[in-house]
């Protein structure tokens, strides 16, 4: 395909894959990216937040050219039950700042836009190519990859992968596990069109400011699951996520929940109305640190969720992707700086300056979360939604019943729902998984 | 056997037409084994499918048409373990074509 030899092949144009090949094209490497979709993003399905600190580090002033929507200014946590929802709302004039934390972004605009950075720092981008294998020589150091174009081989002194949540091309070669169904979500996501003023006022908003809005509950039916629904300047982002591996038990198809959610009335009276043109689904890496592969070896690392880089509890996953792919970046240049190889040994350099970073800092503080959650899920997603929406109808409901027995039927139905033992312990092994 | 949707539940194909998609005709990424009874892994993709690509046929085997597939690999993390199907992606540039993902 492509005779000449390249520095460093990165296998796939997100945000990973993007950051990675950006800062290795601005120091001068050599670099060939390859990407099976029509253009950067065309596959790529997000909620979606953009944190800025983290590609503020590869790209400075991005603010000034990059597709954003909406800057965000308010967030809503929402535990469900069936009819209603008890919310936990920060908003703060402080994110009106000059150089705003947090917007909401639509990938496939991004994305296109992150490439053309990466095109114009002097990377090789190869659209509607897939890579299909790597190409080992028989001591097992990666040398390439071969792609679906004619006489598809092509060569480097490492290959990037920043593949995705799916990464075939290093579970194919056994670098790492296929990931298994209780470490991945599945997510369903719909975009909801409505004029920016319908937007502004449902939302409270002014101008380009932004909401966004985490809901869990019985909305996943007692699976581990959550909900989202993210403003940008004329469409509403609509979706739904649950662990496949309760899913596949449960047998609750994922449009189906999707729907529900939308159906519910906190939630429909904020899309009514609205023009759906688009639905989407993607996997999103849930394992957490438990889960993190082997991340280099004889010429090639992994970034991003096909590293399951990704936070889970606090549904921050392309920051991580951005800073793992810049970081591996990074390591690559120092060691062909030095004009040494890329053996495993001196690869070793993108784990210890990933190991330094909040990458694995965040995820190692919460590497006991994914299987709480997920051993006690009905707990978490079905029986304390109810409880305490139930708690909060008793609270305000003014009928006549003293305060006192109020509070008593509601201790009465915290401990007949989940014992005593059960509650403390679930706080117990919740705390303790969040330290 | 599988339970037919419930009445309220959406039309998966409704939710597809709005999607754009390449379809490489004659090179579906998405094979099934031949089987006679279908394994659990192999129903449970009846339901879990987020394009509703796999169907029981009139004898009962599990098939599919992954025309509309978003290619999450929902299936794969299920059924490629235990053989049940064959999976990868489309040729570069085909498959689905997400507008705003
Ligand atoms: C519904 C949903 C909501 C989310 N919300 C948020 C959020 O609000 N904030 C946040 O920070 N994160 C969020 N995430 C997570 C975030 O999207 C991911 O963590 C991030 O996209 C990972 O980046 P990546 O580059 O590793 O993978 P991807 O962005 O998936 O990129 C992988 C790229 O590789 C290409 N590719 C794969 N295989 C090949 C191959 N063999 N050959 C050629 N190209 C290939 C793909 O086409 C793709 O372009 C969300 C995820 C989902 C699914
Ligand atoms: S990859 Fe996803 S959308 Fe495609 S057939 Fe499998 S489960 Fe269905």
């Amino acid at each position: 395909m492509i005779e000449e030899k390249f520095d460093a092949i990165v296998i796939g144009a997100g945000m990973a894959g993007n950051a990675a090949a950006l800062t290795m094209a601005k120091r001068g490497m050599k670099v060939l990216q390859l990407e099976r979709g029509e253009y950067p993003g065309s596959k790529n399905v997000q909620g979606a937040i953009l944190y800025a600190d983290m590609l503020e580090k590869i790209v400075p002033d991005f603010r000034e050219e990059a597709p954003l929507e909406r800057h965000i200014v308010e967030q809503r946590f929402w535990m469900m039950n069936d009819t209603s929802h008890v919310g936990l709302q920060y908003r703060s004039d402080d994110f009106n700042e000059e150089r705003p934390n947090r917007y909401t972004i639509v990938r496939a605009q991004f994305d296109k836009w992150f490439s053309k950075e990466v095109q114009k720092a002097g990377a090789l981008v190869l659209c509607e190519t897939t890579a299909i294998e790597l190409v080992q020589n028989p001591q097992g150091k990666v040398m390439g990859v071969r792609t679906d174009r004619k006489g598809g081989e092509v060569h480097a002194d490492v290959v990037v992968l920043a593949e995705g949540v799916n990464g075939l091309l290093g579970t194919r070669a056994g670098l790492r596990e296929r990931p298994a169904p209780e470490n991945v979500a599945l997510a369903v996501k719909e975009m909801h069109f409505l004029p920016r003023e319908t937007i502004e006022a449902r939302f409270n908003l002014n101008g380009d400011e932004g909401v966004v809005i985490e809901a869990a509950g019985t909305i996943s039916k007692g699976m581990t699951g959550v909900g989202f629904i993210y403003t940008n300047k004329e469409s509403i982002s609509i979706g739904l996520g649950c662990l496949v591996s309760d899913l596949k038990a449960t047998g609750q198809t994922p449009y189906g929940l999707l729907e529900a959610f939308k159906r519910h009335p906190s939630v429909a009276r904020l899309i009514e109305g609205s023009e759906v043109k688009e639905y989407a689904a993607h996997l999103i890496p849930e394992g957490g640190y438990n889960a993190i592969p082997q991340l280099y070896g004889d010429g090639w690392v992994v970034v991003g969720d096909a590293a399951q880089l990704n936070n889970a509890v606090h549904r921050e996953g392309s920051n991580l992707a951005m800073t793992s792919g810049r970081i591996a970046g990074e390591a690559i240049f120092q060691i062909k700086s030095r004009k040494e190889p890329m053996t495993a040994d001196n690869l070793k350099l993108y784990r210890k300056m990933l190991d330094d970073s909040f990458v694995m800092k965040d995820l190692k503080k919460y590497k006991d979360m994914p299987a709480l959650l997920h051993t006690s899920s009905k707990n978490f997603f079905l029986t304390y939604p109810e409880l305490i929406a139930k708690a909060m109808q008793t609270y305000v409901r003014v009928d006549g019943v003293p305060k006192l027995d109020k509070e008593k039927a509601t201790v009465k139905s915290f401990k007949s729902a989940r014992s005593l033992t059960g509650l403390v312990g679930d706080a117990f092994r919740f705390a303790r998984a969040w330290r | 056997m599988v339970e037919p949707p419930k009445v309220d539940e959406p039309r998966v194909e409704d939710k597809l037409f709005q999607n754009r998609y390449l379809v490489d005709a004659g090179r579906p990424h998405v094979k099934i084994r031949a089987h006679i009874e279908p394994s659990p892994e192999l129903l449970a993709l009846i339901k879990i499918c987020p394009a509703r690509c796999y169907e029981l046929n009139a004898k009962g085997q599990v098939e599919v048409a992954p025309d509309g597939c978003m290619e999450c690999g929902t299936c794969r993390v299920i059924a490629e373990p235990t053989g049940d199907i064959e999976w990868g992606y489309p040729r570069g540039g085909y498959g689905v074509l997400f507008k705003f993902g």
